[in-house]
Formats: C-alpha cells, sequence, structure tokens
C-alpha cells in the first residue's frame, strides 16, 4: 500500500471546517498519550479541564476574562496577517495601550470631568496601539523595512517600559515597594458585566462584527483582501498600497491597545507585572487557527482561555502541572498546519493488488 | 524511418481520469514506438497536461492500463517513471539558479555518492551534450544562461539519467525561431540513436515540422492518431476543435473617430535606470486598433505601463481625449476610461485565490451599482458576475469558484470581461492571446474587433505579425523604445516588418526602395 498526495482541482469547502475541528481533537490524542506516560487517565484530565473551564460560573466567567484580550489581540493579528503583513507586535501593542489607559486614568482623573476618564483611558489605549502598529507600518511601506523585526522589537521596547514606569516614576508610594501604579480611581474602572467579566469582552464581539463587515461588505475591505492576496494586482488596479497597509496596521493595533487598556482598567484596576503575559504572542495562535476569520478569533480565543484554565484547575484538583493546558495549546498548532495541507491537497491510497478501476476518489 | 516497422516502447490503454466535475481524460489509447516523435497536440484544457502527468507519477488514472516495453507498469511516482526511463521537460524549468549546469543535472540522484567527483561528471555531460548537439557549459551557473540554454539543461537532465522517453511540453513556447530550429536538429539526433519524444503543443505547424506521427486529443478524448506525413494542418485544426478554424474574423471597415490617446515625445526608463522609451510620439483614435510590433523587451512592457500609469514618463506629455493625464497614477488612468489586459496574467490580471465574482468586479466596484456610499453590494455582484460570465461565455462551475481554478483561456476570459466592461475610451492589450488555444484566441480577437466597433480605441501590443495584420487598423514597429515606423496593415508586409524589427527605419527603407527604382530607371 502506498499513498500520494495529490493537488485537488477544487479547494474543498469542507476541509475549512473539518481541518481545525480535526486538528484540535488530534491534539487531545497527542496530548492523551502524554498523559497517559505521566501515568493519569486522560478522559478523567480531559473531563476535569472542561470542569475547570465551564463548569460553574465562577470557572465560566474565569474563562472568559482569560479570553478577552485573546479576543481582541486575536482580531488585531488577524487583520494584520489578511494582508500579509506579520505583525507579531500585538504583545507590544497591547502593553502600550495598556500603559496609555493607566496613563489617563491615574493623572487626568483630576483635570478631566470623571464621566470622561474611562472613554478617554479607553481611546488613548486605542491611539497608543495604533501607534506602537504604525511606526513598524509606516517603516515598512516607505521604507520597505521588515515588519516581523521591527514589531518584534517594540514589543520588548512597550513591555521594558511599562516595567520602568510601575517600577520608576509611577510607583504607587502607599504600595509598600510592591511594582505597581497606584489604584486607578473608582471612575477609570471598567464595568464589570458578572464575576470578573468585564466590558472588554463586550468591545472585542463588538470589534469582530465590525471587521467582518469591514472585511466582506465595504469597499476598503475589498481594497485589502485585493492587496492581501496580490500586491502586483492591486498596484494595477490604483489601489494604494501602501496607504493601506498604514490605515490597516493602525486599525490592527488600535484593536490590541484596546484589549491592553481594558485589561487595566477592567481587572487589576492598576499597572503592574502580569499585564505582559504573551497574550500578543498566543494571539497569533488564534488568528492561525481561527484562519484569519474575526468571528472565528472569537470562539477560537475562548477554546484557548479554556485550555489555560482547565489547565490551572487540573493542578489544584489532580495535582497535576497546570503546563498541561499549555501544552495543549502548543500542539493545536501542529496538526493545524499539517491540516492546512488538506484544503488544497488530498490523500491517495494506491493499493497495488486491486486494479486502479476499484478505487474511489473521497472527493467531496 | 518508418514507425510502423520498429517496436512500441510505450503503450497507455484506456487512460481515464476524473476530476471533481471534470473529466480530463476519457478512454485514452496512446501507442509511442522506439526512435520517433509523436505531437499530442490539443487546446488547452483538452487533457494533454493530465495524460502527460500520469505518465510521468504525478497523477494516478482511475482506469486504463500502461505498458513501457510491452511490460505492464505501475507508475505511482515521478521517481518509478524515471526507472523506467521516462522524463520530462517541464513548461516552467526546474533549475536552481544559483547552481552550475553540472549541479543542477546530477542533483537530487540518488544514486549519487556522498562526494560526488565533479570533475567526472562534467566531463560526462560534455560528451552528452557533444552527442545530442545540446551545447552547454556544465559549470556555468544556471543564472547566466539564456532561456534556450536552460531548456537544452533541463534535456541534458533527462539524457543524463537514462531517459528512453522524452515527454517535452510545449518546449518551443519559450524559444526564439533559431533556437526551435536548434531544438528541432537536437531530437534529430535524439531520435536517431533510438530515443523517442512526445512532443507536447497546441500548434499545427509545430507537428508539422517536428513529428512523425501526431495524436489529437479533444475534451479528453482521442480524437485521431495520424501520420503527419499524411495530414494537413487544416484537418488537424478542424480535429482539434472539432470545426474548421481559418479564424472567422468580422472585421468591418470603419473610418476612426477622434482622437482618445496621443502620446508627444514621451521619454522612459526601465527598472534598472535604463533609457527604454526615447521621444516616441503616437496616436490612438477611437474606433482603430492600433497594433504595436516588435521584438519583445523593446520597450513595449514600459510604453504600456506609462500609459496605464505604472511607470512615470521621464519626458512628454500624454494626452486622454484632450486632457493633460502625465504623470497620473493607475487610478488616475483609470479614471481617464483606460482599461488594460497585463502580459502577465496570473501575476498581475487576477488575484488567483479570489473568486470569479470578486475578480470581475475589480475595475468596478468603486462605483454604483457594484457599490455605494463605501459598502458593496453582494447581490448585485453576484447578478453583474453573471452576467459577464454569461455573455463572455466563461466556463466556470460556479461565480464563487477560484479563479486559479480556471484553464488559461478562460483565465484570460475573465480578464477581458472586466476590462472591456469598465472600459470607455482605450484598451491597451498586452499579448492578449499568447498561449492561447485556437478556440479562445478566436474569441479573444473578435472580442477586441466588437470594442472597436463600438467606438473603443484599442492598443494592440503583439509579437504575433498575423493577429496584428488580421485585426488592428494601422502597424506601428517598435526597436529600442523607438518607433521605427508605422504603415496600415493593408499595406503591410513581412519582410519589411522584419527589418523594421531590426532596427531599420520605415523611412530608409522606401528611401531605399525610391533610390533602387530610381537607379533601375537610369
Amino acid at each position: 500500500m502506498r499513498m500520494v498526495i495529490e493537488k485537488r482541482k477544487s479547494v474543498s469547502r469542507k476541509a475549512i471546517y473539518i481541518v481545525p475541528i480535526a486538528s484540535f481533537v488530534s491534539a487531545l490524542i497527542l496530548g492523551s498519550i502524554l498523559l497517559l506516560i505521566t501515568g493519569v487517565n486522560p478522559i478523567t484530565t480531559y473531563a476535569a479541564m472542561i470542569k475547570g473551564a465551564f463548569g460553574s460560573m465562577h470557572a465560566l466567567s474565569e474563562t472568559l476574562v482569560k479570553a478577552t484580550p485573546l479576543m481582541l489581540t486575536g482580531l488585531g493579528v488577524a487583520i494584520a496577517f489578511r494582508m500579509r503583513f506579520w505583525n507579531i507586535g500585538a504583545e507590544g501593542q497591547f502593553v502600550f495601550g495598556g500603559i496609555a489607559g493607566a496613563g489617563i486614568a491615574l493623572f487626568f482623573s483630576e483635570i478631566i470631568p470623571s464621566w470622561l476618564v474611562l472613554p478617554m483611558a479607553l481611546v488613548g489605549g486605542m491611539l497608543a496601539g495604533a501607534l506602537w502598529a504604525g511606526i513598524p507600518a509606516a517603516l515598512n511601506a516607505y521604507l520597505g523595512i521588515n515588519e516581523s523585526l521591527t514589531t518584534l522589537m517594540l514589543n520588548y521596547v512597550a513591555v521594558l517600559f511599562a516595567s520602568y514606569l510601575y517600577y520608576g516614576p509611577w510607583r504607587d508610594p502607599l504600595g509598600f515597594g510592591f511594582p505597581g501604579t497606584a489604584r486607578f480611581p473608582e471612575e477609570a474602572w471598567l464595568p464589570r458585566i458578572f464575576g470578573r467579566v468585564h466590558f472588554g469582552m463586550i468591545f472585542a464581539l463588538i470589534a469582530a462584527l465590525i471587521l467582518w463587515f469591514i472585511l466582506n461588505r465595504t469597499r476598503w475591505g475589498f481594497e485589502l483582501k485585493v492587496i492581501g492576496e496580490n500586491k502586483t494586482t492591486a498596484k494595477y488596479l490604483g489601489i494604494k498600497i501602501s496607504k493601506n497597509i498604514v490605515v490597516a496596521l493602525l486599525l490592527s493595533g488600535a484593536i490590541s491597545g484596546l484589549g491592553g487598556a481594558s485589561e487595566v482598567t477592567g481587572i487589576s484596576r492598576r499597572l503592574q507585572a502580569g499585564l505582559a503575559v504573551g497574550h500578543g504572542y498566543t494571539a497569533i495562535i488564534v488568528a492561525w487557527l481561527a484562519q484569519l476569520n474575526p468571528i472565528a478569533v472569537i470562539f477560537v480565543a475562548i477554546m484557548m482561555a479554556a485550555l489555560l484554565v482547565g489547565g490551572d484547575q487540573v493542578q489544584i484538583t489532580m495535582g497535576l502541572p497546570a503546563a498541561v493546558g499549555l501544552v495543549l495549546q502548543g500542539l493545536i498548532l501542529f496538526p493545524m498546519l499539517a491540516g492546512s495541507l488538506f484544503t488544497e491537497y488530498r490523500l491517495k491510497i494506491i493499493r497495488p493488488d486491486t486494479p486502479p478501476s476499484k478505487e474511489r476518489e473521497s472527493e467531496a | 524511418m518508418n514507425p510502423q516497422s520498429s517496436k512500441i516502447i510505450l503503450e497507455m490503454r484506456g487512460i481515464t481520469k476524473h476530476f471533481p466535475g471534470v473529466i480530463a481524460n476519457s478512454g485514452v489509447d496512446l501507442t509511442l514506438f522506439d526512435g520517433e516523435v509523436l505531437a499530442l497536440l490539443g487546446e488547452n484544457g483538452a487533457g494533454k497536461s493530465t495524460l502527460m502527468n500520469i505518465l510521468i507519477g504525478l497523477y494516478r488514472q482511475d482506469d486504463g492500463e500502461i505498458y513501457v516495453r510491452g511490460e505492464p507498469v505501475q507508475i505511482n511516482f515521478p521517481s518509478d517513471a524515471a526507472e523506467l526511463g521516462i522524463g520530462m521537460v517541464h513548461q516552467n524549468f526546474m533549475l536552481i539558479p544559483r547552481m552550475t549546469v553540472a549541479e543542477n543535472i546530477v542533483l537530487g540522484m540518488t544514486s549519487l555518492p556522498f562526494v560526488p567527483d565533479m570533475r567526472k561528471i562534467s566531463n560526462r555531460i560534455r560528451a552528452l551534450s557533444e552527442q545530442y548537439r545540446l551545447k552547454v557549459d556544465p559549470n556555468a551557473y544556471v543564472w547566466q544562461l539564456t532561456v534556450g540554454e536552460q531548456q537544452r539543461v533541463e534535456i541534458l537532465k533527462m539524457v543524463y539519467r537514462g531517459a528512453e522517453i522524452l515527454i517535452l511540453d510545449e518546449p518551443t513556447a519559450v524559444l526564439t525561431p533559431q533556437e526551435s530550429l536548434e531544438l528541432h536538429d537536437v531530437l534529430k539526433v535524439m531520435t536517431s540513436e533510438g530515443k523517442s519524444a512526445i512532443f507536447i503543443t497546441h500548434k499545427m505547424d509545430e507537428v508539422m515540422v517536428f513529428s512523425e506521427r501526431v495524436a489529437v486529443l479533444q475534451n479528453g478524448k482521442l480524437k485521431a492518431t495520424l501520420k503527419t506525413s499524411e495530414t494537413t494542418p487544416q484537418e488537424l485544426a478542424r480535429l482539434m476543435v472539432g470545426r474548421n478554424v481559418l479564424f472567422r474574423l468580422e472585421k468591418e471597415m470603419q473610418e476612426p473617430g477622434e482622437t482618445v490617446i496621443e502620446l508627444c515625445h514621451i521619454s522612459a526608463k526601465d527598472d534598472k535606470g535604463l533609457s527604454a522609451l526615447e521621444d516616441l510620439s503616437m496616436v490612438v483614435r477611437a474606433g482603430e486598433i492600433f497594433g504595436i510590433a516588435g521584438v519583445a523587451g523593446n520597450g513595449q512592457d514600459q510604453l504600456a505601463e506609462v500609459i496605464t500609469g505604472l511607470r512615470k514618463p521621464t519626458e512628454g506629455k500624454i494626452l486622454i481625449a484632450d486632457r493633460d493625464c502625465t504623470g497620473k497614477d493607475p487610478l488616475g488612468m483609470i479614471k481617464a476610461g483606460i482599461s488594460f489586459i497585463p502580459a502577465d496574467r496570473i501575476g498581475m490580471g487576477i488575484a488567483g485565490n479570489m473568486d470569479i465574482s470578486e475578480n470581475l468586479i475589480m475595475k468596478g466596484y468603486r462605483d454604483e451599482p457594484l457599490s455605494s456610499k463605501g459598502f458593496i453590494r453582494p447581490n448585485r455582484i453576484i447578478d453583474f458576475a453573471k452576467r459577464l460570465i454569461d455573455s463572455f461565455r466563461i466556463a466556470t462551475p460556479t461565480p464563487k469558484t477560484r479563479v486559479k481554478f480556471l484553464s488559461g483561456g478562460n483565465i484570460q476570459k475573465t480578464i477581458l470581461a472586466r476590462e472591456i466592461d469598465a472600459c470607455n475610451n482605450l484598451l491597451v492589450a498586452m499579448y492578449p492571446s499568447r498561449g492561447l488555444d485556437v478556440g479562445a484566441t478566436e474569441t479573444v480577437r473578435n472580442l477586441l474587433l466588437e470594442q472597436r466597433s463600438k467606438g473603443i480605441g484599442i492598443l494592440l501590443i503583439s509579437e504575433d505579425l498575423d493577429e496584428l495584420t488580421s485585426i488592428a487598423d494601422r502597424i506601428a514597429v517598435m526597436f529600442e523604445g523607438k518607433i521605427m515606423g508605422t504603415i496600415k496593415s493593408e499595406d503591410a508586409d513581412i519582410e519589411m516588418m522584419g527589418l523594421m524589427m531590426a532596427g531599420i527605419p520605415l523611412e530608409e527603407l522606401t528611401n531605399d526602395v525610391f533610390e533602387k527604382s530610381e537607379s533601375s530607371t537610369e
């Protein structure tokens, strides 16, 4: 028996849905092998994880809290990746958004009307995120500088700048040396819906819908799509490539920045260590798994968050390392990348002993 | 040589291959004799490539058998085909530019020792290249070679690996006439030494020159297998498309109207900063096809780019309908009513991963009815796409099919549909029928003529003199960025155009003729 990989004559529509699901299932199977090696029952572990992530209001709340920054950064990454702009700087855009939000919450509440503080903090976060993505976008669009390097480097700048602030000038003088700013005044707190779930999640849902609409129903979205698919065609059609890339990246950074601002005003209510925990990197996995579809980003973000929260829970309830969730997160991407092959190719199994006429193609 | 008397080296029997929604091959029988060149003739999409891909192990047939030297064989992988001595020279060469000829030839051979003796390999290549008149230096880097030389490397690669059956996929498409003649000699030597070749083509004249026998495919079925000496190009054309095609073009007499575009003393540089257009002036009028002839690379690309706004002229003026449009960007030129059918269809003309409806709206999406106030209107887009698919007879399962899955002819029809629909002034068409089969070529030419009668000005850049003389009204010949002369197509004389293409201006030619006639009267 031999196997041949053959190019399909048309893209399988089914494969577009099946591949992510199959990747998830494969990851679970691969993960259960690891769990079996460590001597625990994978089924009870997975059950405990699901229970830990969704089993109670508290669990659900924690999952959604973790999912919110992943949704927003995932959306930011997805729009950049659609332009073939490899923005791996969502982390920095998220953190810089958090810095701006914190700065406005801390220092503007006495100057401006109190009702204006929170909106300004959020808008400030968006602008900061947009700036942080706009710099590499402009450098790339007008000077041809590689965006994956600049976006990555700016992550370090943002993260280290944040720690400089909460260790240094912004440190709470009454904080007993704890690295973090003072708690924000109450008017700068982002309202919560239930548990710790805050309005950031609503922003994420609205952003996903708006992005879907922009990409599928507007002229600008159509231009972005053409640029993403073929820059030469876009140029020939009179679409302004540089300008569009910069504008799309401002939007991308703004969404991640909103994530950062929501996180500081909604959860910690201060700028402190723990803001930069890698949401912006996980966002890359989220965006790919969602195949850059904004609506799918929401669901994938919840799934990834559930793995994390569930992983924490098995640590408590079963005494397993919390890394189980992280391992599964990583494991999902491999079948996903391998699986995307099957949207354009298919596997044919050839049995030399049967005449070829007996073969039926398993094509839908 | 009489092929009937020699041995059958390869036989394909009843080959059938389905793809979703398409029957690519249906019960095809093909026989190849020792020491012959068999032409495999058919339109684009007739199933030639699928059949050959089955033979070299890229696809597997659903039904049918293959026999090599009388033995039934299973060809599942390209390596199986190589073991059987079957090698293919693809249209797009599979060479690595930064490696030498010798390195490319042995690259990937499993029998190679860990440290190959490159000197021995080079000597063997030299011997083979002498034997088969495939002149090429084994130590040259591939990037240094011309296209014709690269093709020789591909052929040498097959010969070096012991191929007895060579498949050549439209080998002359990339060659100059001179190089084609050399290829002909090479094949002669090879077949005289007992190798056989299958020559894929869609050009009848090549069949007549290169092959001993010809197999004609149409719609995935074998139409006929004939001795080349006993057939004619006309018969082959009829078999290929199932009808007589001495291009039925309907060109009516008509007086051209007002000037749609005027270039005044245009100069432009190419990407390397070298002069590409020099002091070029021309006028295209409404309802005329203005042809540009010339060997590719004499400034045609830059001329089209300057007119479509993709390149800024360094000097001169462009007037469109008497308005100064010099230095406008592509969008400005589109708005001035210029449409463009680019030479690079796949790379520039379409976005392959987007569907047909999206590719069709790429010019019209900015305006009503396809969009309004910045929003696109999906229902109107589908209606619009269906209308164009119908009226331009684009063969596609649905308007939502990705364009890259269409055949070359249908991709070109998609581009034409979009550009013609959006055009209201000047249509710039670059090599619009290059690489297309007979049927699609006729469609393309008729579409251009139709636009002409609608009063559109057409700038037709082509290498095909037959195309120019049959549909253009006037023809200008370009050489090194200058126009050597403009003639009416009814006065077009192939020899005269050839001289202009080689750089002799029209005035000198007519003066010569004048002087000659004067001296002869003396």
